[in-house]
C-alpha cells in the first residue's frame, strides 16, 4: 500500500510495499473487509503450504502413476509414437486456466475434480519423457537382456527402467513445476491452496496478495531445485560414467524445453 | 467460502442459463461481447512473442560469440523459468502498476527463455564440417552466421518460437492479475457457467493451434530443404 508522498519516491513505495508483503507472511493482521478477522501470519501460510503440496502432490503422483507404465509400454512395443510425442505439444496448447475451469464447469469444485485437473497437466511431460527414454535404449542391451532369457515384462522393469530414469525424472520434474505453479490458481475451485491470498484479495489485501506471490515463488523455485539434486542423485553410478562425453568448454546442459511454467 | 460469490451473476435467460449450462442460444447471442477480450488476448501474445523473439535472437547470437556469456545468461532464465507467471505478474505490480505493460514485460520474460535456450541448441548444433567447408571458402564471421549457421539452426529456432508462442497463448490467459485483460478474465468472471467457459476457452485454445500453424508454414517455407522429410 502506497503510504504518505507516494508519487515523490516511487523507490520508497516499491520497498514498503515489498516490505508490507513480507510482514503479511510473518504477522498476523487485521482482514481489509472485517477488522475483527485477522489473515496471514505463519500459522495460517504454513496450513495453506501444506494444502499447496498435498494438492500438487496428489495430482503428480496420480500423473506419473499412469504415465510412466503407459510409457514403459507403448515404448517397448515401439507403439503410440504419434500419441507419446504430441502429448506434450497438445498439454501446451491447452491453457492451464482453461483446462481448470472446465474441470471446474464440467465436473465440480472441490479437491477431486481440482486435483484430476492437475493430475492431467502432470500426464504429458512424463508420458513423453519415458516413452523418448524406453525408446532410446540401446538395441544391444535390449538383444542382451533377451539373450539371457528374460521375459518382455523383465526387460522393461530390469533393463529399460532403470537405464531410463534420468530422463523420467526430468519429465516428473518439468511435470511437478508445473502443477506447484498452477495449484495457485486452485481457490477458483474451492480448494486452499498458497494462492488463496491472491485469488481471495478482498479479504487478504494487497499485502497478502504480494505476500502469496512471493511464497508460491520461493516453493516453485525450490522443488525445482530439490528435484534437480534428486535427479542427480538418482542417475546410476553407470550412466553418469558412460554419460561423460568430451565437453567442449562452456556447454552448459542445455535441454530443449517440453513445457513451461503456467 | 468461493462458492458464494458464484451465485452473484446476473445472465438473462431460461433454465439453461440458470443450471450453468452449456447453451447454445446464449453464446449466440453473447458473442459480441468476447471480441475485444479476444483480441486484447491476440496483442498480448503477439507483442511479446514479438518483442521476446528480437531480445532473445540477438542475445543468443551474442553468447554465441562470447562464450563466457552462456553460463549466467542460462542461469539466469533457468531460475525466471521457475517463478509461477501468476506470481510475476503480481510481483511487477508494484514496480511497473497494472495495465498492459505489466502483463507484456512478464510474458516477454517467458518468450526469452524458449526462444533463448532453442537458438543456442541450434547453433551448437550446426555440424562442424559446414562451418569448416565455409571458412575454406573464404566466408567471413558474418558471412558464417548469416549464410550458414543461421539457416541450418533454423528447424530449432522455429520449434523455439512455437513452444514460446503456445505457451504465451496460455500465460497470458492469466494476465487479467496484472490488470492487462485477455480472454482469462471473462474466463474467471464466470467460471461456474460452462458456455462461458466453453466460448472463452476454446477461443484460446483456437489461438494457439492457429498461431502454431501459421508459425509451421512459414517454417516450411522458409526451410524448403527440410520439407522431404516433414
Amino acid at each position: 500500500m502506497a503510504k504518505g508522498g507516494d508519487v515523490s519516491i516511487p523507490l520508497a513505495s516499491v520497498f514498503s510495499e515489498f516490505g508490507g508483503a513480507i510482514e503479511f507472511l510473518f504477522k498476523a493482521q487485521p482482514s481489509d473487509l472485517d477488522p475483527n478477522t485477522k489473515v496471514g501470519g505463519v500459522s495460517e501460510m504454513l496450513g495453506l503450504l501444506l494444502n499447496h503440496v498435498a494438492l500438487s502432490g496428489a495430482a503428480v503422483a496420480i500423473g506419473t502413476a499412469i504415465a510412466i507404465p503407459l510409457g514403459l509400454y507403448l515404448g517397448h512395443h515401439g507403439k503410440g509414437e504419434f500419441a507419446a510425442i504430441n502429448a506434450s505439444n497438445v498439454g501446451r496448447a491447452i491453457p492451464t486456466l482453461v483446462l481448470l475451469t472446465v474441470f471446474i464447469a464440467y465436473i465440480g469444485v472441490g479437491f477431486v475434480p481440482i486435483m484430476l485437473a492437475l493430475a492431467l497437466l502432470a500426464l504429458p511431460p512424463v508420458l513423453t519423457n519415458t516413452w523418448v527414454a524406453a525408446r532410446q535404449v540401446e538395441r544391444e542391451t535390449v538383444d542382451a537382456a533377451r539373450g539371457m532369457g528374460m521375459t518382455d515384462s523383465q526387460i522393461i522393469q530390469r533393463v529399460e527402467l532403470p537405464l531410463s530414469l534420468p530422463t523420467i525424472f526430468a519429465g516428473i520434474r518439468v511435470a511437478a513445476v508445473n502443477v506447484v505453479a498452477t495449484a495457485t490458481i486452485a481457490p477458483l475451485g474451492s480448494v486452499d491452496s498458497l494462492g488463496t491470498p491472491i485469488i481471495s484479495g478482498n479479504v487478504y489485501g494487497a499485502d497478502g496478495r504480494l505476500g502469496a506471490a512471493i511464497a508460491v515463488s520461493v516453493l516453485t523455485l525450490a522443488v525445482s531445485g530439490a528435484l534437480a539434486a534428486l535427479q542427480r542423485a538418482i542417475t546410476p553410478k553407470g550412466l553418469k560414467m558412460g554419460a561423460e562425453k568430451p565437453r567442449r568448454r562452456f556447454s552448459p546442459n542445455l535441454r530443449r524445453r517440453e513445457t513451461a511454467t503456467p | 467460502m468461493t462458492l458464494a460469490q458464484v451465485q452473484i451473476q446476473k445472465r438473462e435467460g431460461g433454465t439453461c442459463e440458470a443450471n450453468n449450462g452449456f447453451c447454445p442460444d446464449w453464446i449466440a447471442d453473447n458473442l459480441d461481447r468476447y471480441v475485444d477480450p479476444f483480441l486484447q488476448h491476440v496483442f498480448l501474445t503477439v507483442t511479446s512473442v514479438a518483442i521476446g523473439f528480437v531480445i532473445a535472437f540477438a542475445l543468443a547470437l551474442l553468447a554465441h560469440r562470447k562464450r563466457w556469456l552462456l553460463p549466467p545468461l542460462s542461469a539466469s532464465s533457468q531460475i525466471l523459468y521457475g517463478i509461477p507467471s501468476v506470481a510475476l505478474f503480481l510481483l511487477l505490480l508494484p514496480i511497473t502498476g497494472r495495465g498492459s505493460v505489466t502483463g507484456l514485460i512478464a510474458l516477454v520474460s517467458y518468450t526469452l527463455i524458449f526462444v533463448f535456450v532453442n537458438v543456442t541448441t541450434g547453433l551448437d548444433g550446426v555440424p562442424k564440417d559446414s562451418v569448416d567447408a565455409a571458412r575454406g571458402m573464404g566466408l567471413t564471421e558474418r558471412q558464417l552466421l548469416w549464410r550458414v549457421e543461421v539457416p541450418l539452426a533454423l528447424p530449432e529456432i522455429f520449434a523455439g518460437l512455437r513452444i514460446a508462442t503456445t505457451t504465451t497463448v496460455g500465460l497470458a490467459a492469466l494476465a487479467f492479475f496484472a490488470g492487462a485483460g485477455g480472454l482469462g478474465e471473462e474466463i474467471t468472471r464466470d467460471k461456474g457457467f460452462q458456455s462461458n467457459i466453453a466460448v472463452a476457452g476454446g477461443l484460446a485454445v483456437l489461438l494457439a493451434l492457429v498461431l502454431d500453424l501459421l508459425i509451421l508454414s512459414v517454417q516450411r517455407v522458409m526451410t524448403p530443404w527440410r520439407r522431404a522429410a516433414m
